[in-house]
């Protein structure tokens, strides 16, 4: 029964998640029409995509309430992402001149 | 022999094999499309020119697949939730849905892709639509993928949910990780691709 209760909790929970990403989508397709400087542009984009996938990553995929051993796993998974996105950044500004 | 942990917590882990299994593969997939992130980002910054994704591609269109793809993780979410329910109506009900759901995202997809190979839009056409083409393909790829999947738990699979509804349940949970990561890489390649 206590388990029964806490599910209806989350589907609660899971219905206000749903909204905020529609409300976000619409803000970030709003936002894409202000035609911005890019800079503004791309931080606003993905700050909302961030939030976003936040959300996702929190409710549905029940990031909130994991255990320790998959924020490790994650931990080291966004630390090499990471790597991968801004060391070639890295040799674009900084590169090797002879 | 029969497969251990799949319903009882590992105790050095404190979580049961399956959902190990699918979070390390998500990890490996955050990398490969992170690959291909850190492509675009290089090209993008590296050529003289690049179009606005709006200028090119059909930005409704996109919103509204975005719509139907965060609509299908909130139908995944509850399929999972029924089941915890003990409702397999309802499971079969909004497992159905994602299903269903992924397949309009695949035909808007399809729509799209006609389009630019009507008006004579390849991948070799330049570097903005070989990137597009090669991410949105992959993650089409997904979509397939995890429609298969979620359509073998809708059907044969839930036979399991006589005999062991618990493992059944973590089952269409792990397969719900997968879903909502594809969900999740779309709501990055929506903006980055089509808005930017």
């Amino acid at each position: 029964m206590a388990q029964h209760a806490d599910i209806d909790r989350q589907v609660k929970t899971y219905i206000l998640v749903f909204v905020s990403l529609m409300v976000l989508t619409m803000i970030t397709v709003a936002v894409s029409r202000l035609h911005l400087p890019i800079a503004g542009a791309v931080a606003i984009a993905l700050v909302v995509a961030t939030v976003k996938g936040g959300l996702v990553a929190s409710y549905f995929m029940h990031l909130i309430s994991e255990r320790k051993f998959i924020y490790w796993v994650l931990g080291f998974t966004v630390a090499f992402f990471l790597a991968v996105l801004l060391l070639p950044l890295w040799t674009h500004f900084e590169p090797i001149t002879y | 022999m029969e497969i251990p942990y799949t319903v009882a917590e590992r105790p050095d882990t404190g979580l049961n094999n399956g959902k190990i299994g699918i979070w390390l593969f998500l990890a490996s997939e955050v990398m490969l499309f992170g690959a291909l992130f850190a492509s675009y980002l290089m090209m993008r910054i590296g050529a003289a020119e690049w179009p606005r994704g709006d200028s090119i591609l059909n930005v409704p269109l996109a919103t509204l697949n975005t719509v139907i793809l965060i609509s299908s993780s909130v139908t995944m979410v509850m399929a999972w939730a029924s089941l915890k329910r003990n409702d397999f109506g309802k499971f079969r009900l909004f497992m159905g849905g994602t299903v269903l759901l992924g397949f309009g995202f695949l035909i808007i997809k399809y729509i799209e892709y006609s389009a630019k190979f009507h008006h004579g839009l390849f991948p070799s056409t330049n570097t903005f639509l070989a990137i597009y083409f090669t991410l949105t393909g992959l993650h089409g790829l997904h979509v397939v993928g995890g429609m298969a999947v979620n359509a073998y738990f809708w059907g044969p699979g839930s036979k399991l949910w006589k005999t062991d509804p618990e493992h059944f349940t973590n089952r269409v949970e792990n397969s719900g990780l997968f879903w909502h990561f594809v969900d999740l890489v779309w709501i990055f390649l929506f903006p980055v691709l089509y808005l930017l």
